[in-house]
């Protein structure tokens, strides 16, 4: 071997470290203390875990708060005539409403309804056995196109609805909301129960129990529309209501106008349930709040606690460090390798946080019978967000690490 | 150029500190040829440390140029000095400083960590200077497990990889028995037979004068010859 080397100035160089040499470098400091290393690991872990899970958790559950609103609210719209835009208007609202906007691609179900002015009359039926009974009542009685059952969602407990031959016949035939028939004292139609407005006289063709929309029918007499124009010269519809797909509002919302006046758009009041959107972000936003920040400060927790060891890694290995030095490492090659172990134990942290806090999602909805929501964007960032928290964590102890004096460092340690 | 000496030191001052300053060398005029086996003696506090560190890029003199193989050395930057150390000057510590946690083998390969160098066959390398330095039995060995002298010969091998032809020892026999102590200079002995230029520091006459030329160091001051 020979140690002769050539007579002129060498050439300036710089010390350099592969990134390879960097890895195994870092990651032999990781391993050298593993039970320390994995405990340095553990406060990412939990810091990261709580985060995701807490997301998580906050996404799955209030995707069940607006699931139960989407079901009854989200899907309804109301259309009604602005009376102040109308005057001398007679259809505001076209009697085919119904019919036209159930053309619009979106719409399930679409009704018209009104009250109908019976005048001084009342509603009363037949005393059947109580002669003492009070047999008249002051009860709305609404006229409504036959689809309106379905856009309220009206469930029958007996008897049928009216089509649109009742209608266009001006049958007289009512459906009877369940209060209504509590107070008019019908509980069967076996008996072939009639009540009368006013002066008229109307066959119960059914009882309704339930509508999902509308709720003041379930008190009221319904009426066939037809029926009504012919009897009580009902001017026109006072309301359209519309059901449509899950998501399909906004849309629709802005078509009915179109569809029912496209001469005069302005006079139609459209009213639809809140941006879906926005009800979701605006009851996320306050459950996440509280979450992120109980994560985030187990996630600060976790973070001093990798600066705390990261320090004392090199108080402990400043020997070493001075050594590095002695063979060629500059300060920066110094620092990174601390950098590198920080960041390392934040990365894997991440890993096992985000893996933890979708096991813990999963395992919370499957007790709880939820659809667990996961954020893959969450979960990913996590990795990420660890090592972050690593390296900032890693930035003052690896200070630290690189202005230690060779020298020094070098006589301290063994 | 052809014939600058490897090391040569002009004035060299180092100064610790403001208030009082204290002088830990003063004006040292040295030089070191390439193959020569420098010993500088000197008792405890009387700078032959700091005039070693100086000499090895680790630390700075604060008056004074040196010029290793030519290059004015208060010239480079951190990263350059480092650059210098990775690929001429290997270090023999006292202490040994060997990585606890890192086999025999790797606590060598480290030589080659900071250097231009490939990563292939380095393992090779590092067994073959093992192997020169008589410790080809205890490569996978951890260092807790191996005698002073067993540690001080893995030192000297992790020194010998990577080609650097100067070698500077801080005492290298101070943690070691008389008899292991000798081995180990019986070894540098062998080493500048074969061209390595070696600059070792010691308090012991007797160890100064297996080296082939002695200065001493008092005070800061220096002199040459033996004590």
């Amino acid at each position: 071997m020979s140690h002769g080397a050539s007579q002129r100035e060498p050439a300036r160089v710089v010390a350099t470290m592969s990134t390879i040499d960097l890895l195994d470098e870092a990651s032999s400091g990781l391993f050298a203390r593993p039970g320390r290393t994995a405990l340095t690991v553990l406060g990412t872990v939990i810091g990261l875990a709580a985060i995701v899970a807490t997301l998580g958790l906050s996404r799955t559950a209030s995707n069940r708060i607006v699931g139960r609103f989407d079901e009854i609210a989200a899907t309804e719209i109301v259309v009604s005539s602005r009376p102040e835009l109308n005057e001398g208007i007679s259809n505001a609202i076209p009697w085919d409403a119904a019919a036209r906007l159930a053309q619009l691609n979106g719409v399930v179900a679409a009704g018209t309804l009104s009250s109908v002015d019976i005048g001084d009359g009342l509603v009363t039926t037949a005393p059947v056995n109580d002669p003492s009974r009070r047999t008249d009542f002051d009860l709305s009685v609404q006229a409504a196109s036959p689809t309106t059952f379905a856009a309220v969602r009206a469930t029958l407990s007996t008897g049928r609805f009216f089509d649109q031959g009742f209608s266009d016949r001006n049958d007289r035939v009512a459906v009877i909301g369940i209060n209504a028939a509590e107070r008019l004292g019908i509980v069967t139609l076996g008996t072939g129960p009639a009540i009368r407005l006013g002066d008229e006289v109307f066959t119960v063709a059914g009882i309704i129990s339930g509508v999902s929309r509308q709720h003041d029918l379930l008190g009221s007499i319904i009426i066939p529309e037809g029926t009504a124009r012919n009897l009580y010269r009902l001017r026109q519809p006072e309301l359209v209501v519309v059901e449509t797909r899950l998501g399909a509002t906004s849309l629709i919302t802005a078509q009915i106008p179109l569809a029912l006046r496209p001469d005069n758009d302005a006079a139609l009041k459209v009213v639809s349930p809140p941006d879906q959107q926005r009800v979701r972000d605006a009851v996320q936003s306050d459950l996440n709040l509280l979450f992120v920040a109980l994560g985030a400060v187990s996630l600060l927790v976790g973070a001093i606690g990798i600066a705390n060891v990261t320090l004392v890694s090199v108080m402990e290995r400043t020997g070493e460090i001075g050594l590095r030095r002695a063979l060629g490492a500059s300060r920066s090659h110094i620092a990174g390798q601390f950098l590198l172990e920080s960041g390392v134990i934040g990365f894997v942290g991440g890993i096992l946080g985000a893996s933890l806090g979708v096991l813990i999602i999963v395992a919370v909805s499957a007790y709880q019978s939820w659809t667990p929501v996961l954020d893959a964007a969450i979960s990913f960032a996590s990795p990420l967000v660890g090592a972050l928290v690593g390296l900032i964590a890693g930035t003052y102890p690896a200070t630290r690490a690189a202005r230690l004096e060779p020298v020094e460092a070098l006589r301290s340690g063994t | 150029m052809a014939s600058a000496p490897t090391l040569q030191l002009t004035g060299i001052g180092r100064q610790y500190g403001e208030d009082p300053p204290i002088h830990a060398l003063r004006d040292v005029n040295l030089h070191v040829e390439r193959g020569e086996w420098l010993a500088i003696e000197g008792p405890s506090g009387s700078g032959k440390s700091t005039l070693l560190n100086i000499l090895g890029c680790l630390d700075h003199s604060t008056t004074g140029t040196y010029l290793f193989e030519g290059q004015d050395v208060g010239e480079l930057s951190d990263r350059e000095r480092g650059g210098l150390r990775s690929q001429h000057i290997a270090f023999v510590f006292q202490s040994f400083h060997l990585l606890a946690h890192r086999t025999v083998v790797e606590n060598v390969m480290l030589a080659e960590v900071y250097q231009h160098g490939s990563r292939r066959d380095r393992r090779v390398r590092a067994e073959a200077m093992l192997e020169r330095v008589g410790l080809a039995h205890r490569t996978n060995y951890l260092p807790p497990r191996l005698s002073g002298g067993e540690r001080q010969r893995v030192a000297i091998a992790r020194a010998l990889l990577g080609s650097r032809h100067v070698l500077l020892c801080d005492e290298p026999t101070g943690n070691l028995d008389t008899a292991t102590g000798l081995a180990i200079m019986d070894l540098l002995a062998g080493l500048h037979a074969d061209g390595l230029t070696i600059v070792m520091i010691t308090h012991s006459p007797e160890l100064a004068q297996l080296a082939s030329r002695q200065v001493q160091i008092v005070d800061g001051f220096l002199t040459e010859g033996a004590a």
